[in-house]
């Protein structure tokens, strides 16, 4: 029963769901919608879970002084802190216990639940994303490093490509005549991002959403059952 | 019955003489056609004198309000968003600002909802076809058949990874995407974590499993569980070691980065859904010279983990991996059936391209969904 209840709520709902993309009359087309908000408010009681998790793991590490403890410490203090303060003074215009904390406001100029999330964690966050750019650089370098035919290329027409959406490109290939308009720096980057580009992604795509159409479908039939553990 | 097969055959038809021939009225109000009945398609054809326009529509107390006044001589409106079987009134008020004068026109409509969406008949032909196909192969295989699946280098390296990992007394990780489990992506990546899982429990590896989301921690863990169990170690499972970072997707990433660098695992996986995050991860993994193997449904994302990883599943492996892991006859047939369904798509893309060619523009509206 443990493994067949899943199994059939699964076939079930993957069923109703197929056929609801068909059926726009009631009740068929709000099933999704309905069944998405089951899934949120299911999301939302499983939060308290990933919150136990996270105590959890911090507190044990910490409480046995687990190499690099102090990382974990100053997790545990960030998140009582966002706790805290959200309780006591709210976020936006969401009032805390303590209501809206005026005073706090007019000295940090926000709350400071939203003072942390602007100019700490925003921040942080930014930085994080900022590191995207140096990783880029050395992931192109290896991946442009002539090797064979294939990685020859790669590196001539990401050269194309990154030249020609510079305004470099057009200086130096405007005197080409508009009947060899094709050999223009920005007009060749054009093309090859509309129709090789386009289509090797659109062949991925397609590739993709068979395979999704085959594992939901495994998944349905109750064949693929390894995301409850596998067995048969 | 007759209510449901009339409709449809009329569609086909118009869909196979070139779409729906607009209406020569001034002004027309009609239900959206083969939707839930929330929308009404309003269409105007006015005169040359006209300079602009106002279209409204009369609210519950009968007050005509102006929902657009973008001119156009000829053109249309949707109005979306509507209560299904309800009756609406519109007026356009058409003007001409050199003679200072307007004339008015009203219609009116009753939104209906109906019971198959047509824009989607080409869908579900394709589907059943594909689905059919699959399950063909799936009997096929049942029956004992032999089926030839190639072979997906990405995944025969998964023990490889593993062994060296063991070999090392190093962690496994494994990263199910940043998406939550609404996603096939992430259900595609917990099946392949319950078969790393059970060579982990074999090998005696240690497994790390950061989640973003608690829903797919709950499953990671259940997952991992049930591999142990299977394995016959359940004494070696550690709840612990499959935890939630945070929905955030950067402090995600620096989360997961810092377990790279610090724990040093010998083995990176990365598969499920990812978005920017993912050469992040992968250029941290790739300098902490752990062997990695990388798979998404996202084609901007895969140039990036070719780059870093060692191995990628790109496009529809990584949905096939758990089928192929398994060795389930069962589950290798329906993999014979997605060839089924690339062969399809390739003589669509073919027909299509002679049928464009040849000026027979119904087949792409057809494929297109009528649009």
């Amino acid at each position: 029963m443990k493994k067949n209840l899943p199994l059939i709520v699964a076939f079930a709902s993957g069923l109703l769901i197929l056929i609801a993309g068909f059926i726009p009359h009631k009740p068929f087309g709000m099933l999704e919608e309905t069944l998405t908000n089951w899934f949120m408010i299911i999301s939302s009681f499983a939060i308290l879970l990933g919150q136990i998790s996270l105590i959890q793991a911090n507190v044990t590490r910490v409480a046995h002084r687990s190499p690099n403890w102090q990382y974990y410490l100053a997790g545990l203090i960030s998140f009582a802190g966002m706790v805290v303060f959200g309780l006591l003074w709210g976020m936006e215009k969401t009032p805390g216990i303590l209501g809206h904390g005026e005073g706090i406001s007019q000295n940090l100029g926000s709350k400071p639940f939203d003072y942390i999330f602007d100019y700490i964690y925003m921040p942080l966050s930014a930085t994080m994303f900022s590191l995207l750019a140096f990783y880029i650089a050395s992931a192109a370098y290896r991946a442009f490093i002539i090797r064979n035919f294939e990685s020859n290329l790669l590196m001539i027409t990401a050269v194309i490509v990154m030249l020609g959406r510079t305004s470099f490109a057009t200086w130096i290939t405007s005197w080409i005549p508009d009947s060899w308009g094709i050999l223009q720096l920005p007009r060749l980057t054009d093309f090859i991002m509309q129709y090789p580009n386009t289509a090797a992604q659109r062949a991925i795509l397609i590739s993709a959403a068979l395979g999704v159409v085959g594992s939901s479908l495994r998944i349905i039939l109750g064949i693929e059952r390894s995301y409850l553990g596998g067995g048969k | 019955m007759k209510r449901i097969v009339l409709p449809l055959l009329l569609a086909l038809l118009s869909v196979g003489i070139g779409g729906v021939v607009p209406s020569a009225a001034p002004f027309s109000a009609e239900d959206a056609p083969w939707d839930d009945g929330t929308a009404v398609v309003l269409a105007w054809n006015l005169d040359p004198l006209r300079t602009s326009l106002s279209l409204q529509k009369a609210d519950s107390l009968g007050i005509f309000q102006e929902i657009s006044n973008e001119f156009a001589l000829t053109g249309g409106y949707k109005d979306s968003g509507l209560e299904a079987d309800a009756e609406y009134r519109y007026r356009l008020v058409a003007y001409n600002k050199d003679r200072s004068d307007s004339v008015s026109f009203t219609a009116h409509a009753t939104t209906r909802q109906q019971w198959f969406s047509m824009q989607k008949l080409s869908l579900l032909i394709l589907l059943a076809m594909i689905c059919g196909a699959i399950l063909y192969y799936i009997f096929h295989a049942r029956r004992g058949k032999n089926l030839f699946i190639r072979r997906i280098s990405g995944l025969d390296s998964m023990e490889e990874a593993i062994g060296r990992a063991t070999e090392k007394g190093k962690p496994i990780l494994f990263v199910p995407g940043i998406s939550d489990l609404g996603d096939i992506q992430t259900i595609a990546a917990l099946n392949i974590l319950n078969h790393l899982a059970l060579k982990s429990a074999e090998y005696g590896t240690e497994l790390l499993v950061p989640c973003r989301f608690s829903m797919v921690l709950s499953a990671a863990r259940e997952t991992v569980k049930e591999a142990y169990l299977q394995a016959g170690r359940p004494d070696a499972y550690r709840e612990e070691k499959i935890f939630y970072v945070t929905d955030d997707q950067f402090g995600f990433v620096a989360g997961v980065d810092g377990i790279m660098l610090r724990e040093q695992p010998a083995a990176n996986f990365f598969l499920g859904a990812f978005w920017a995050e993912s050469l992040i991860l992968t250029e941290t993994g790739f300098g902490t010279g752990a062997i990695q193997t990388a798979g998404t449904g996202q084609p901007h994302q895969i140039p990036f983990f070719v780059v870093s990883c060692d191995y990628t599943l790109i496009g529809e492996e990584l949905y096939a991996a758990s089928a192929y892991l398994s060795r389930d006859p069962q589950q290798l047939g329906s993999l014979k059936g997605h060839d089924f369904g690339k062969l399809l798509v390739i003589i669509l893309v073919l027909t299509g391209i002679v049928m464009e060619m040849a000026g027979q523009g119904w087949f792409k509206q057809f494929i297109a969904g009528g649009n």
